[in-house]
Order: C-alpha cells, then structure tokens, then sequence
C-alpha cells in the first residue's frame, strides 16, 4: 500500500512539472502551428537562472525560492526573444518545415551558447537545495518539494486556463489561434499577441525548472532535452493546442513512468511512456482531449 | 468616404488588381460585381490592410490606410464581414460577437452594441451559448456580420454574404443589408450574386480580370446590356 501511494505520488510529481512544459508546447503550437523545440531549453535556462540568482536571494536574506521571479523574467525573455528574433522573420517568408527546422536550430544555439558562457560551461552545476523538508501523510514520507510542485502547478494550470477563457487578452489569444486574419480584422495585433504567448510559455518553463531542480538538484546545458521530450509527448498524448489536454497528458505520462519504475523496471519506463502515446494514438489519433471541431460551411 | 486610386496588388507574380480606382460616398450603398478571379476579395483585403498593395493609394476619410497597421483600421470605423465568414468556431456566439468589440474598453457601450446585434439577429440572441462552428451558414453569416456591427462602424466592407446559402437565406442577408444601409452604414458590398446586389446598391462597379470595365448607379448597369448577358443569366 505504502509503495502504491508513493509510486502515485511521484507520478503527480513528475506529471506536474511535464504539464507545465507541455504548457508551453501547446500554447505555441496553438497558436502557431509550430513545434518549438528549443522550449525544453528555456528550462534550461530557467535552470540557470536559478543556479545563479537562489545565492542572490540568500545573500539579501530572502527565501530561495524567491528566485522564481529572476528566473520567470529571464526565460519569458529569452522565450520572447527567440520568436522575435528567429520564428518571426522566418514565418513572414518560410513555410512550417522551415520554421520547424529554424526550433531545432534554435534548441541547439541556446544549449551551445549557455557552454559558451564561462560562468556555465560544460559541466554541471549544483543548485542550493530547496524544499528539502519532509512531511509523514499517512506513513509516507513526502517531500515540501512534491507537496509544492503539485499544488503551485494545479493553481497555474486554472489560472492560465482561467485566463484563457475569460480575460480579454486571453480570448484574443484564442482568436489569434484560431484565424489570425480574422482576429486581425477585430483589431488584434496578431504578432504582439504571439509574443505574449512565448513569454508566458516561456516562463511556465522556469517554474517548471523551480520544480525539477527541487527534486533533482543539478543543472547543465542539455538537461531541458529529455524533459522536453516528455513534455512533448505529454502534449501531443493530451491534444496538442488543448490546455487540458496538455495537463491531463503529463500527468499520465508522470504516472505510467512512476508505475513502470516501481513496478516494473526502471530501465523500461520509456518504453511504456510510448507505448501510451502510440495506443491512444491509435485510437484517438487527436489526442485525448484533441479537438476537431468541425465547421459547418 | 473612401477612395481608392490606382490600386495595384500583387500576389507573388500574379497581378491580381491592376490599376483600380473606386469612392463609395457617406451613406452609399455600393457594389463590386464580376466573376470568380476578378479580384473582388483581393480589394477588400487591400483596403482592410491584410494585404499590401504594390502601388496606388486607399484612403478612409483622407487617411491613407496603407500606412496604418491592419488592425488599427476597425478603430477607424471600417468594419470587414470576410467571405467565408470567418467565424470563431471554437468560441460561442456571444464571445465571438465580444470579439469584434474587442478595441472597445467601455463595458456599458460593449453591452449597447451587443443589445443592438441582438435586435438585429434575434437568432444569434437564441443561440448565444452555442459554438459558432456549429451553426448553419446562414447563422454564420448573421454571426460574421453581427460581429463587425459590435464597434458601431460608419462603414461595413462585406464580402459575397449570399455565398452559399439558401434562396430564401439570400432573401433574408440581403434585406439586413439594406436595414443597414437604411440606418446611416456605408457600404461596400462585393457580391457574385450580381442581380441581388444591383437590386439592393446605389451605384456599382464591375470588376473584370483586374480591373474595372463599367461603373454607374445600380439600375442603370442592371440595365445595362452587357451586364445583362454576362453576370444576369439574361
């Protein structure tokens, strides 16, 4: 019993973290059409960012965890930056295959670029542990840092719903989705609300990098690789462009890796993260919460 | 009152407008008639700004629309009710009619346009929570058109409303249409439903492969031999 409950535990835990990349991925895919492969390295930077700035916070006698919000105006930067930059001229003349080949490029530049930087380089570092307490919920010993993860990532994920739904950027953002000429003709100006979009995605990734470092201390410059491509998964197992989706799909991938790990073999968790995503493929080949709306003509 | 001279657009190496000019006067109904590939929507597009002209001008009022960005020109009180409708599918009725007040920040005029729509389209009140892709088309037109009435415009650019729909549905669109232009609205309307534009405007022009090859008040080319033979089946 007491395994089952930490195996689940886990898997909310990794599932969290998954589903607030996987945020990101389908915030920007909705919008654009576009996989952004370098949104796995804004964790990355997210990770960085709080490498350096957590001893900052200290220094001025502030709780670490304050370094969040550094680390939030950072990769929202890069984030912004990186569609300004690379996606936007690209998308005024390319097609999708370019603009898909310009995110793989951009992944790499911003994984090279952080091994450029002396104070980076290329091994890893060590961030200041955070949450490290433990608490005993009903024999099982649960750390702050999964107790946090889970309840700051449920409160993002219907506050950017919320968001999406009610307020009045947030309906544009959806206009712009859905048919950018239209929602230009509404007077929404499409490439601001781009913008907005890669800054938020962006800094819902160093939240997540908050997380991820909380459990796993170490950062280096391909860490958001591996974590992207789960939370990749995790978007498209959900319905890419879908909110809920893309929340529902990390935390089933979370689940199914903490089962296969307790439960099966450790080595073997992957498989079955894929096995998932190629049976609900399958069968709902949108995704679980994918939408095909069809338009009546 | 809008005026456009000389309007040349360009889509890639094609010359879709070539060399156009056109007014339509405060208050004037007028239509753009011609066959497919004129470049009826092509104008439209140019005049709301989705699409850059390669040379001539368009302006609104004396305010060249070239120079300004595409989507500050509903502030400038031209409405576009784009050809296919063009509808928020995924979003309700009464959010996709929110939408196109989206450029209004007073909730008490949002309301005030939103209650006039309404009046208009008892329907779209009926169905106000339903999405709007899944409407009939001719519910997707009154939405598109509704939707652009939200800011209150001077002037509506409306492209083919009769597209597709119903005999009795093209009766209905084009009797709003002349409510509206009974209320005060200039409009452009580009129709290839040639006899029911000509019947509702007060002047018209006939696009041809680009550019324009008659103009004159409605009833006159309705009349008009030519027109007759090629866009009134007669």
């Amino acid at each position: 019993m007491n395994t089952f409950i930490q195996f689940l535990i886990t898997g909310l835990r990794l599932g969290s973290v998954y589903a607030l990349i996987a945020l990101g991925y389908t915030m920007v895919y909705g919008i654009i059409k576009l996989i952004n492969f370098a949104h796995g390295d804004f964790i990355m930077v997210g990770g960085y960012a709080l490498f350096f700035c957590i001893p900052v916070m200290l220094g001025l006698g502030l709780p670490g965890w304050l370094a969040v919000v550094p680390a939030i105006v950072i990769c929202a930067c890069v984030g912004m930056l990186v569609e300004l930059l690379a996606y936007r001229p690209v998308r005024k003349t390319g097609n999708s295959l370019t603009c898909l080949i310009t995110a793989i490029a951009m992944s790499f530049v911003l994984e090279n670029l952080a091994q450029a930087i002396p104070a980076i380089g290329p091994d890893p570092k060590v961030p200041y542990t955070l949450f490290a307490e433990t608490v005993s919920i009903g024999g099982v010993s649960v750390s702050y840092a999964t107790i946090i993860t889970v309840v700051v990532s449920a409160v993002i994920m219907a506050a950017l719903y919320g968001f999406t739904q009610k307020t009045r950027i947030g309906c544009a953002m959806r206009c712009v989705a859905e048919d950018k000429a239209a929602a230009t003709l509404m007077g929404i100006n499409v490439n601001h609300t781009i913008l907005l979009t890669f800054g938020i995605g962006a800094g819902l990734a160093a939240v997540a990098a908050l997380m991820y470092v909380a459990q796993y201390p170490k950062v280096f410059t391909t860490m958001g690789a591996t974590l992207g491509i789960y939370a990749f998964v995790a978007a498209v197992l959900g319905g890419i462009g879908s909110l809920p989706g893309a929340v529902l799909g990390g935390l089933v991938i979370g689940v199914v890796q903490s089962g296969a790990n307790t439960y099966i073999c450790s080595s073997m968790s992957d498989t079955f993260v894929y096995l998932i995503l190629i049976v609900v493929l399958m069968i709902r080949p949108a995704g679980i919460l994918g939408k095909n709306v069809g338009e009546k003509v | 009152m809008l005026e456009i001279k000389d309007l040349h657009v360009h889509y890639g190496a094609i010359h879709a407008l070539k060399g156009i000019s056109l007014t339509v006067g405060d208050g004037e109904l007028v239509s753009l008639i011609g066959a497919n590939g004129a470049g009826k929507t092509t104008a439209l597009h140019t005049i709301s700004g989705l699409l850059a002209a390669s040379s001539g001008s368009v302006t609104l009022d004396g305010q060249d629309l070239q120079k300004v960005p595409a989507n500050t020109i509903i502030g400038l009180g031209l409405a576009h009710v784009p050809e296919g409708r063009h509808v928020f599918a995924r979003m309700s009725v009464e959010e996709n009619l929110r939408m196109g007040a989206y450029i209004l920040r007073d909730p008490k005029k949002l309301a005030e346009h939103l209650e006039t729509v309404y009046s208009h389209f008892p329907r779209l009140k009926e169905r106000r929570r339903q999405l709007a892709g899944t409407l009939s088309g001719g519910e997707q037109q009154m939405l598109a058109t509704g939707r652009a009435l939200m800011t209150g415009p001077n002037m509506l650019l409306m492209d083919e409303p009769s597209m597709g729909l119903s005999p009795l549905l093209v009766k209905e669109i084009f009797s709003i249409i002349e409510e509206l232009h009974k209320s005060g609205i200039t409009i452009l309307l580009v129709e290839q439903n040639a006899k029911m534009a000509l019947a509702v405007s007060d002047r018209a022009y006939v696009l041809e492969t680009g550019t324009i090859s008659m103009e004159g008040p409605a009833a006159a080319l309705a009349a008009d031999d030519r027109v007759r033979k090629a866009y009134l089946g007669a």
